[in-house]
């Protein structure tokens, strides 16, 4: 029998998760340090130290805040005007069947398509400065943050709907009172893939060309073999992208506290 | 019935609901008239498929009735609207609001200034005993706690009528029971206009004065039951041989009703 009783907790229940995380940072980090010393992986990987050293250089040299400066403002910007957008559009399509039923295939369509395949029409129409990047990032976030947002709208019990008509509700009313705050759990989910899928857009963006900005500063040195560099704007990226996941979490505890959950 | 020179409230006149589907018109409702008494309490029970929840929705205002009319003191039903308060079967309580934001959605919406909304909100928030748990959402509760909130929440904007679709029917029978007596306790002190939709025979017979028997596709009312079991009524009152007598007859009709549905 494969089934048995076990009485006693197992060994491994007993690790608290900060101490899986500690152990999880630990084998990461000397299986890295493995890769790097031996001769095949050493090409493309640098040791941690070498890496250490970079962050360290390019940080008190003032060289690498830049890259991270722009790199955010890209980011943070293109992904709030694809917020800003996304939710009339959302709740336009799923409060109006027409609207739905002309944009969706669009949109799916566009979804699919790889940003680095527009790129070309938007370096020509809006040229290579700061403007085309965040129309790349704005555009790729938005089109998940659209998909997500409205098929909670069109996800909104409607019992609730009939509840709050039968206490006297308008349409308005059932907007701002039902519909707004029963979506808000996938405006979060929304906002978590729009932020995600805009970081991923990030480096595509940036090959328009700029001098400025972790994408180019990946870029660059690649060129250069630098690959202790090309690691450090990797491990960056990461960070930031974990750090904006984190307070979209953050977030979603505070603000839709109040949705059930299956098991605890 | 003793006392009927009440007022009438609810004035269903020859309503009619056809549905279409794929396979053509569905006819839910075939010619329903009824009329109900000020703080009558009328149940209608039937077999599923009857068209029960239907005739609720249409006196709510939720749907439209393909011919017919249903009037409420004298004005037809064109909407839904406060003065018709719904109690549903799947609580439909607003997941993001506390208890008591809960019971003061309606009041808010009919422009009760906040003090007064307060004070009502506790008064039937203590109705149906739940006064502990103002500030909680109702994730925290169980389920009879929720259709508690609910009905106090339909209570609090003093509907004319209020509209029960089988308020009871997604608890357990212990809960069920609980809440048969407390509403019979709040229906005998806070008079109301009830109609009730239940397919729990016993549950009919212990809370109303009518019991209408509906009969299956199309739905027609088959027999109006009088129950003439004087109130105050408790969980004892299903003993007794007048309770039994009007329950295995009601009991009976819908089940022919019942074996008419599967031929």
């Amino acid at each position: 029998m494969s089934v048995q009783k076990r009485n006693k907790p197992n060994f491994i229940d007993l690790i608290p998760n900060p101490v899986w995380m500690i152990i999880s940072l630990v084998t990461a980090f000397l299986l890295w340090t493995l890769i790097s010393v031996s001769e095949k992986g050493g090409v493309v990987f640098a040791t941690p130290w070498e890496v250490v050293e970079k962050l360290i250089a390019k940080g008190s040299d003032g060289t690498l805040w830049p890259h991270i400066g722009f790199s955010l403002f890209r980011v943070i910007t293109g992904f709030l005007i694809g917020f800003v957008v996304s939710i009339p559009v959302a709740f336009l399509m799923g409060w109006y069947q027409p609207i739905r039923n002309v944009l969706e295939p669009w949109i799916q369509f566009i979804r699919n398509i790889p940003p680095l395949a527009y790129i070309p029409l938007i370096i020509v129409g809006a040229g290579v400065g700061e403007q085309a990047k965040v129309i790349v990032i704005f555009i790729a976030s938005f089109l998940v943050m659209v998909v997500t947002i409205y098929q909670g709208v069109l996800n909104v019990d409607t019992t609730l709907i009939k509840a709050a008509r039968v206490l006297g509700a308008k349409d308005r009313n059932i907007f701002i009172r039902v519909v707004i705050p029963a979506s808000t759990p996938f405006i979060l989910t929304g906002a978590r893939l729009g932020l995600s899928s805009a970081l991923t857009t990030l480096v595509a963006a940036e090959l328009t060309g700029a001098s400025k900005g972790l994408g180019m500063m990946i870029q660059k040195a690649s060129g250069y073999y630098d690959m202790a560099t090309v690691l450090l704007g990797i491990f960056i990226i990461g960070i930031i992208g974990i750090s904006m996941e984190k307070f979209v979490q953050f977030l979603e505890r505070r603000l839709t506290g109040w949705q059930e959950t299956i098991g605890r | 019935m003793a006392g009927d020179n009440r007022p009438l409230k609810v004035k269903i006149e020859n309503v009619v609901k056809k549905f279409a589907t794929r396979r053509g018109e569905m006819v839910a409702l075939n010619g329903v008239s009824l009329d109900i008494k000020e703080n009558e309490f009328v149940s209608v029970v039937g077999p599923s498929g009857c068209g029960k929840s239907t005739l609720l929705n249409i006196i709510a205002g939720l749907a439209e009735p393909t011919e017919g009319h249903v009037y409420v003191d004298g004005q037809e039903v064109t909407e839904p609207g406060p003065d018709r308060g719904v109690v549903f079967q799947q609580y439909a309580l607003f997941p993001w609001l506390t208890v008591e934001d809960n019971v003061k959605f309606g009041l808010s919406l009919k422009g009760v200034k906040d003090k007064e909304a307060k004070k009502l909100v506790e008064k039937y928030l203590k109705m149906v005993d739940l006064e502990g748990f103002a500030k909680s959402y109702p994730k925290e509760l169980s389920g009879g706690m929720k259709q508690r909130v609910a009905i106090a929440r339909a209570y609090a904007v003093n509907p004319k009528v209020l509209l029960m679709d089988e308020p009871f029917g997604a608890l357990d029978a212990q809960t069920r029971t609980q809440l048969q007596s407390e509403l019979l306790v709040t229906w005998e002190k806070e008079q109301k206009t009830c109609f009730f939709i239940t397919h729990d025979v016993e549950e009919a017979v212990i809370l109303s004065q009518r019991v209408v028997i509906m009969s299956a596709r199309p739905g027609r009312i088959k027999e109006i039951v009088d129950i003439d079991i004087p109130y105050p009524r408790d969980q004892e009152t299903k003993l007794t041989s007048e309770f039994l007598k009007y329950k295995n007859h009601i009991w009976e009709q819908v089940y022919r009703e019942y074996l008419e549905v599967r031929k």
